[in-house]
């Protein structure tokens, strides 16, 4: 019953990773699930390990934050986001939870408060699946080093200064290339909203 | 709709997890308010996700899918009462309270309405009321100033930032009503004055000065931008 499935550790499609997480919600699809696990599980990992997670740690959250999956599955909606969207931000409420030992408060959509959106607004959500896609094109046109620099400070929480002394760039390169790099992404995102 | 947003370096830090649980709480509820800053928040977080795709995948415990899929065969067979999303410890959430005015990740922290909190006096015309975050928490807290009272300069020289809940009030740099978010340099000179008609509440984070953590102070220092 639990036997790892074939699937590729490497490329995945975004509208095929999205299809699996929704049979997972709808029809409990263990054979999808195994699937979504083979690609996600060591994705997941590699973010935890690092964000500061010990190696048996980072083991340990993978399998809390893939049960989150098989339960939360059902209230994904691929309108609204892609899976490794959706599966990045479980694995990033569980090392909030597990090593920064915070709470992290979060808006409620059903808020009598809340503040709705324009009516205009609500044709970005039907693009919402192809906003995966435009950011991983726009991801592979960076250099490698461009890349690095936005994973170092969105991954690592590191101060421009502190990546200045790892890279052993000058802080103003430092700065105007993340500020470039990030400028090209936000573009991206900018024209799918 | 707010004016006055959260820059984007703190949108980013919010949406990959970096942000204090202080200043997330002011995000979560300027969110709750701007419509905008949702769809930032969102975009962030899809880099997030197609960031964690680029990683190099790392190597699984070869048991790691049984022992999920032994753990998931006795969830099943339970019915559990369903965690709240993503698990992060949850506060418990109060849905009978009557001001719904008051953003929820905010009414969640403080478990009461706005009428029954117990406010402190400051001085003549300001009042607080201080909101307990974990250990690590900068000071955060409820202010209500009195209809065009104002309010003097800091003695403190952290940063501080400012969301408006009710009310509203005004400095050298502007003016600001509800949804607005404000982060003041504490370089600039700013006497914030509350607006005339009804009393303005606010919810403030400051810095202790000499708690500046790296993040805190790069994040709320306005000069620094990508
Ligand atoms: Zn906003």
């Amino acid at each position: 019953m639990a036997a790892m499935p074939k699937v590729s550790n490497g490329k995945a499609d975004p509208g095929y990773l999205a299809d699996l997480l929704v049979s997972v919600g709808r029809d409990r699809d263990r054979i999808a699930f195994a699937e979504l696990f083979s690609y996600f599980g060591p994705r997941v990992k590699a973010y935890l390990m690092r964000q500061g997670a010990g190696e048996a740690q980072a083991e340990e959250l993978v399998q809390e934050a893939m049960i989150m999956v098989w339960r939360r599955a059902e209230s994904f909606d691929m309108s609204k986001s892609g899976a490794s969207t959706w599966i990045f931000t479980i694995a990033r409420n569980k090392r909030i939870d597990a090593l920064r030992r915070e709470k992290r408060p979060e808006y409620d959509p059903d808020d009598p408060a809340l503040v709705p959106a324009a009516a205009e607004d609500a044709d970005s959500l039907v693009e919402a699946a192809q906003q995966s896609e435009r950011l991983s094109v726009a991801m592979k046109s960076l250099s490698s080093e461009q890349a690095e620099l936005i994973r170092m400070a969105y991954f690592e929480d590191k101060a421009h200064g502190a990546i200045a002394e790892e890279t052993e760039l000058p802080l103003g390169t430092v700065k105007s290339r993340l500020r470039l790099a990030l400028g090209h992404l936000r573009k991206a995102l900018k024209e799918y909203q | 709709m707010p004016k006055h947003h959260p820059s984007e370096e703190i949108l980013m830090a919010y949406a990959a997890g970096s942000l204090p649980e202080a200043l997330s709480l002011v995000v979560a509820s300027h969110l709750t308010l701007c419509p905008a800053c949702r769809a930032e928040v969102e975009a962030y977080e899809a880099l997030g996700g197609s960031l964690m795709d680029a990683l190099d995948p790392a190597s699984l415990d070869e048991s790691a899918f049984s022992s999920i899929m032994a753990e998931i065969d006795m969830l099943d067979s339970e019915t559990e009462e369903s965690a709240p999303w993503g698990g992060a410890m949850p506060l418990p959430r109060k849905p009978d309270m009557e001001d719904p005015s008051l953003p929820r990740p905010l009414r969640d922290y403080l478990q009461v309405d706005l009428t029954a909190l117990q406010w402190r006096k400051v001085m003549r015309g300001v009042e607080d009321t201080e909101i307990e975050l974990g250990p690590d928490g900068a000071k955060t807290r409820l202010m209500r100033i009195q209809p065009g009272v104002a309010v003097p300069k800091h003695t403190h020289h952290g940063q501080e930032v400012t969301l408006v809940l009710e009310g509203g009030y005004s400095d050298a740099d502007g003016h600001y009503e509800r949804g607005d978010v404000q982060i003041a340099d504490p370089s600039v000179d700013h006497q914030p004055v509350a607006d005339v008609g009804e009393p303005c509440i606010c919810l403030v984070v400051s810095d202790a000065p000499m708690k500046m953590t790296g993040t805190f102070g790069r994040l709320l220092n306005p000069f620094v931008t990508y």
